[in-house]
């Protein structure tokens, strides 16, 4: 089974942001970055399905040079080879123009199954995956806990909320949003990372797909939330918080 | 400008962030000077109709065929589509539910248009309709606005309205209008199997006055008895967020969030818990919410009461000693 999973590179989980002004995105100098959490979850999926049935899996990221070293993790940890779509303006594309240069640079590539995350990290737009598939004209299906693969088929657990599950079935070749959760990500060994060095990632200038832009939605501005609540900040030694923490809510709030 | 609000059910029973999106859709129109049309869809659907039709509606449209009894992306995108083309709305509003991720932006690609997902509020400026949504796992807010020429597709997050602020129709109701689907069975490509709960609910969360919530910031599985200790101090249940429930540090039936339970407890106290959205929408409507956290910047003490900014393993022990003082005296 030949696997693509779309891997997008984040700024890291405690990188403290900082928005440029006027602008949608972040300053990035100064930030370390790191693959999409729930990308990694897709890899992982991606990895045991080629051990399990054979075939290659493909990372495949879009964004600026540093996406490669996302790339690079997914080959250290067990993907054969990589396509970086480069394009430094990345974050102001709308959704559907992503997931049309994502269908554009892999239409060639025949594979099986796409994979990606549920959503990344920082935009969240949570549609690249569901947009690929109709795009290339496949079925998906979404918020996957479970991958039983045949040669033609998957049969999928999905994910409902409030903690129901529902089985489907879905013909190959298809698109899968895989949730968080799904499996334990396995670390790239230092065999893996040494072997990452000659594997080969092929890079494309987005620009040069020859998507044409049609954009449908803009991101105006980022900003930091207005609060919704005032929140009192308790402050003092972690014993004096905690004291008038429980102060306030025996005697203020009322709820113990 | 026309609006059409769809509704999410599922065995004839509602979803009822539907009426949440229901009142955002209310006041877009007002707002904006549009009509409102709401829509069913599904199979053997008549009487859900009927109820809608009994908000302030300009008319509802029914959408049934046998082969949307069950929900399929390929079903309902292509249902959706045909009543697009049909009924010509310009903004196609949806709650914005698991179902809805799954098709909605299929929906949109299939007519060329593009989908402002998970939106938790909006604002009319100089006759512009402005979308906020939040990125960076709510670190950030951001102002989306559609370009190109409608039908637009927008969803809106559990718990962004007020579902009993639904403005009902003083008298009568708004007419059903049925719309005629077109669906083969060789069309549905996914085959939806039987639906099922993992494992029996060992606790009632929704029932605890008090929950004690656990985040990553926990860190490890051997500092989850601390937090137990407290709830219990505080008469309540331990509880967390995903991570900590598909680490498996605590089984499935204590998760708080989108995939897990929503909660309205009396106190609910978030410990190393960030706030990422899928998270708030589960617990935001607790009467108090005390968070610690080391950010001072983290999502959580935008909803919460009371906040401290501090290492939790220094202020759960305080807190712990402190209530254990109190109750000995």
């Amino acid at each position: 089974m030949k696997v693509g999973v779309c891997v997008k590179q984040v700024p890291a989980k405690d990188a403290p942001l900082s928005i440029v002004n006027g602008s949608a995105w972040i300053r990035e100098s100064d930030i370390g970055f790191e693959m999409n959490e729930p990308d990694s979850f897709a890899l992982e999926e991606a990895l045991r399905l080629k051990e399990k049935h054979g075939g290659e899996v493909v990372a495949i990221s879009m964004g600026p040079e540093r996406a490669k070293q996302t790339i690079k993790e997914a080959l250290a940890k067990g993907a054969e080879r990589g396509i970086h779509i480069s394009d430094p303006d990345f974050f102001k594309l709308d959704p559907l123009t992503s997931a049309r240069c994502f269908a554009r640079a892999i239409q060639s590539h025949h594979f099986d199954l796409i994979l990606t995350g549920l959503q990344s990290e920082d935009q969240g737009f949570g549609q690249t995956g569901v947009l690929l598939a109709e795009l290339l004209g496949w079925p998906h299906a979404t918020i996957i806990m479970a991958i039983e693969a045949t040669d033609t088929r998957l049969k999928l657990k999905r994910e409902l909320e409030a903690g129901w599950f529902q089985w489907v079935e879905v013909p190959l070749p298809a698109v899968l949003t895989i949730q968080s959760g799904i499996n334990k990500p396995r670390y790239a060994t230092l065999k893996g990372i040494m072997a990452a060095k000659k594997k080969e990632i092929s890079t494309v200038e987005r620009t040069s797909l020859g998507v044409v832009e049609l954009r449908t939605q803009q991101v105006e501005r980022i900003y930091v939330p207005q609060k919704s609540k005032r929140t009192e900040f308790i402050t003092g030694s972690p014993k004096e918080a905690a004291a008038k923490l429980i102060e306030r809510l025996r005697h203020e709030a009322r709820v113990i | 400008m026309n609006i059409l609000l769809l509704t999410e059910q599922r065995g004839g029973g509602w979803n009822n962030v539907s009426f949440e999106t229901l009142v955002a859709a209310q006041k877009i129109a007002q707002d904006v000077g549009a009509t409102l049309s709401g829509a069913v869809i599904g199979d053997g659907v008549e009487a859900l109709a009927n109820e809608l039709s009994g908000y302030q509606l300009h008319e509802v449209l029914l959408m049934e065929h046998p082969l949307l009894k069950e929900y399929t992306p390929d079903g309902f995108s292509i249902a959706l589509r045909q009543t697009i083309e049909k009924t010509k709305p310009d903004l196609l509003l949806l709650p914005h539910t698991y179902q809805v991720r799954d098709f909605a932006p299929k929906l949109a690609a299939s007519i060329s248009r593009g989908m402002i997902g998970d939106a938790i509020g909006y604002r009319h400026e100089n006759g512009k309709l402005i979308f906020v949504r939040q990125m960076f796992q709510g670190r950030t807010a951001a102002d989306v606005v559609f370009q190109g020429e409608p039908p637009w597709v927008a969803s809106f997050q559990a718990g962004a309205f007020r579902a009993d602020l639904a403005a009902r129709r003083p008298s009568g109701h708004a007419p059903i209008q049925p719309v005629r689907v077109e669906l083969k069975a060789e069309q549905i490509r996914t085959k939806p199997l039987e639906r099922f709960r993992e494992a029996k609910q060992a606790v009632d969360l929704t029932q605890a006055p008090v929950l004690v919530s656990v985040g990553r910031g926990i860190k490890a599985p051997e500092n989850i008895p601390m937090a137990e200790k407290l709830a219990k101090l505080l008469g309540g249940e331990v509880s967390a967020s995903r991570p900590i429930c598909d680490e498996g540090w605590l089984p499935m039936d204590r998760q708080i969030g989108s995939s897990g339970q929503t909660v309205t407890p009396k106190l609910y106290l978030a410990l190393g818990i960030s706030g990422a959205i899928q998270h708030v929408v589960g617990m935001k409507g607790a009467r108090t919410i005390a968070a610690i956290n080391k950010d001072q910047n983290a999502p959580i003490f935008e909803v919460a009461d009371y906040g401290i900014v501090g290492d939790l393993f220094e202020i759960v022990p305080a807190l712990i000693e402190e209530l254990e003082k109190t109750k000995a005296g």
